[in-house]
């Protein structure tokens, strides 16, 4: 929880890591240049005195982790996303089965999300189901972009991603998100493409598509799809940090977000290690429109949109408990969704 | 001998596809060597995962741009610290092309198609950029729904978004309508205000990737961040 100025807030961290890029675990220069990538990304938009340097970068311990989070870091729960990279990383870099430990450990503090793999098919819809029941995660965490064998990349709308998707809804599975970030590599199966999203969230009306990076670069692209369903939600992990670095940049994003999607739909993330929730809690809490004509189209942020972007919208499709003192005391500022009649997107 | 100003200047017209900026004020050209009629370009991107396909149209299109040159016979461009280095540097160097460079890792829509999406947002945000301009200056927005090209007085903004819509293919004739979509359909009045908040999204979103490469650019390389192209 944080408490600023007579108002407190329930903290969900919606993106939260346990990573292991140590050198003995990186398999290959995909795996140097990818953890080297994410440090530049931490380096360049993280305040100075929370900069680590690169040997903890690569390999944090649970100490830290605990200690940023809930210690100094106002995190009431976070959600582990997994991330497998096991073409860089020997036994993968941010898996499920290393997130458990914490979650086992912590129960009241983390909540898991498991992933699949679709183009492993028939196999991997077994082996999917196996390390739910295994590891009774809660909701998935899809890395489109993400190396197999040949392949750079798949689509949501994949036949075996389907399947996959299938599954989710007959395991209870009802929370999915997908990286949609910053560009990485596939080829010209331009695999951070958000066009995906907007087909099988109409596909799927029953499951909460939450877009992690919301599709950034490609705001809007992500802003269009996110007005169109109502099953679309927009995760903060890398845009969040602009707060800081970029301040005028951040506000556009969130100004933008809150004007398409609306209120109900923006849930906050860290994306821990690569930023701390402490200074992005506080400077989010604190955070105003920079005065000029520029930002005369958005609406005021309020203390109530704050709580429900910093934490009571992801308690919503989570099923968390908020205390009472936490809640947002009135619903709707009347930001977003705002589209009646498509225009033509370019 | 053809001079270094020259081929830089040819260079300023090879473009970011993404961040619609010349790879020449990003900083991505890290050097330059021109002896006799041979240059050698050496290209750097902000990070190591830049996606390929936006890498290989860069250095394609530097190398075509500085054959553009009199008195270049011969370009050779590398693109440095990418894990694609080598294809991207081999195929365009050998002319295989991109699906030559990659051949079993791309599929459907080719280069072209990536360009002409860039291309059209490109257009859009230009357009919001202008038309946010003459809302300043007074203009409203039904009156920009009716105001033809030759409405406007001369001006860097102007000029910039022509180029982009010539680009595209559109008409810049004088009579031609100033608001339209990108195929070239006039918006009409009801619609402008909509046309130019999505707009403005765009715009947005092409601003803040700019900046951020350029942050990481400068983060990577230990190099000042340069100023930043104003709204």
């Amino acid at each position: 929880m944080y408490e600023k100025d007579g108002e407190k807030y329930f903290v969900v961290d919606g993106h939260v890591h346990y990573w292991d890029a140590s050198p003995e675990n990186t398999s290959n220069r995909y795996g140097e240049g990818f953890i080297s990538c994410f440090y530049d990304y931490h380096k360049n938009l993280s305040p100075e005195e929370y900069v680590w340097d690169y040997d903890k970068y690569r390999k944090y311990s649970e100490e830290d982790m605990m200690h940023d989070l809930f210690e100094i870091g106002y995190v009431d729960k976070a959600i582990f996303q997994s991330t497998y990279l096991t073409d860089f990383y020997g036994k993968g870099f941010n898996t499920t089965e290393r997130n458990a430990i914490l979650r086992d450990k912590y129960p009241d503090k983390f909540i898991l999300n498991g992933s699949f793999e679709p183009r492993r098919g028939e196999v991997g819809l077994k082996e999917f189901e196996d390390k739910f029941n295994k590891y009774n995660f809660t909701g998935v965490k899809l890395y489109t972009a993400e190396w197999h064998e040949d392949s750079r990349g798949w689509k949501l709308d994949d036949y075996w991603s389907m399947k996959h998707l299938e599954k989710c809804m007959e395991l209870g599975i009802r929370n999915v998100h997908v990286h949609k970030g910053p560009t990485i590599w596939p080829l010209n199966k331009d695999a951070f493409d958000v066009a995906d999203v907007d087909r099988i969230a109409s596909e799927f009306p029953d499951l909460n598509f939450i877009v992690e990076h919301v599709g950034l670069p490609r705001l809007e692209d992500f802003c269009w799809i996110g007005t169109q369903e109502p099953n679309v939600y927009g995760g903060l992990a890398v845009a969040m940090p602009f707060i800081h670095a970029k301040p005028r940049y951040f506000a556009q994003i969130i100004g933008e977000l809150l004007y398409w999607l609306g209120e109900d739909k923006i849930l906050f993330a860290s994306d821990y290690a690569l930023w701390q929730p402490k200074w992005l809690v506080e400077m989010f809490v604190d955070f105003k429109y920079p005065e000029d004509a520029e930002f005369d189209d958005y609406a005021e942020i309020t203390p109530d949109i704050k709580r429900k972007v910093l934490g009571l919208n992801a308690a919503a499709l989570y099923d968390i408990e908020v205390p009472a003192e936490m809640q947002a005391v009135t619903a709707d500022h009347g930001t977003g969704p705002v589209a009646a009649e498509p225009v033509s997107p370019a | 001998m053809p001079s270094r100003q020259a081929v830089l200047d040819a260079l300023s017209g090879v473009r970011d596809p993404e961040l619609d900026e010349p790879i020449t004020d990003l900083d991505f050209v890290s050097s330059l060597e021109i002896e006799d009629g041979a240059t050698t370009i050496r290209l750097r991107l902000p990070t190591y995962f830049c996606a390929p396909n936006f890498a290989y149209l860069m250095v394609a299109d530097a190398q075509a741009a500085a054959l553009s040159v009199p008195g270049v016979e011969r370009a050779t461009v590398f693109l440095d610290d990418h894990y694609a280095s080598e294809e991207i540097n081999t195929g365009v160097n050998e002319q295989h092309g991109f699906d030559g460079a990659f051949p079993k890792e791309t599929e459907g829509a080719d280069l072209e198609e990536l360009r002409t999406t860039f291309r059209r947002k490109s257009f859009v945000s230009r357009q919001e950029q202008l038309c946010r301009t003459l809302r300043a200056e007074g203009h409203s927005s039904e009156e920009l729904a009716n105001m033809k090209l030759e409405d406007l007085p001369p001006s860097d903004e102007f000029e910039k978004y022509l180029q982009r819509r010539a680009e595209l293919g559109l008409d810049v004739s004088a009579e031609a309508p100033l608001v339209v979509d990108p195929d070239g359909k006039k918006v009409p009045e009801e619609a402008v205000v909509q046309h130019l908040r999505f707009a403005k999204t765009v715009r947005v979103s092409i601003e803040g990737n700019a900046s951020l490469c350029r942050g990481l650019l400068s983060t990577r390389y230990g190099i000042p961040e340069r100023e930043e192209r104003t709204a």
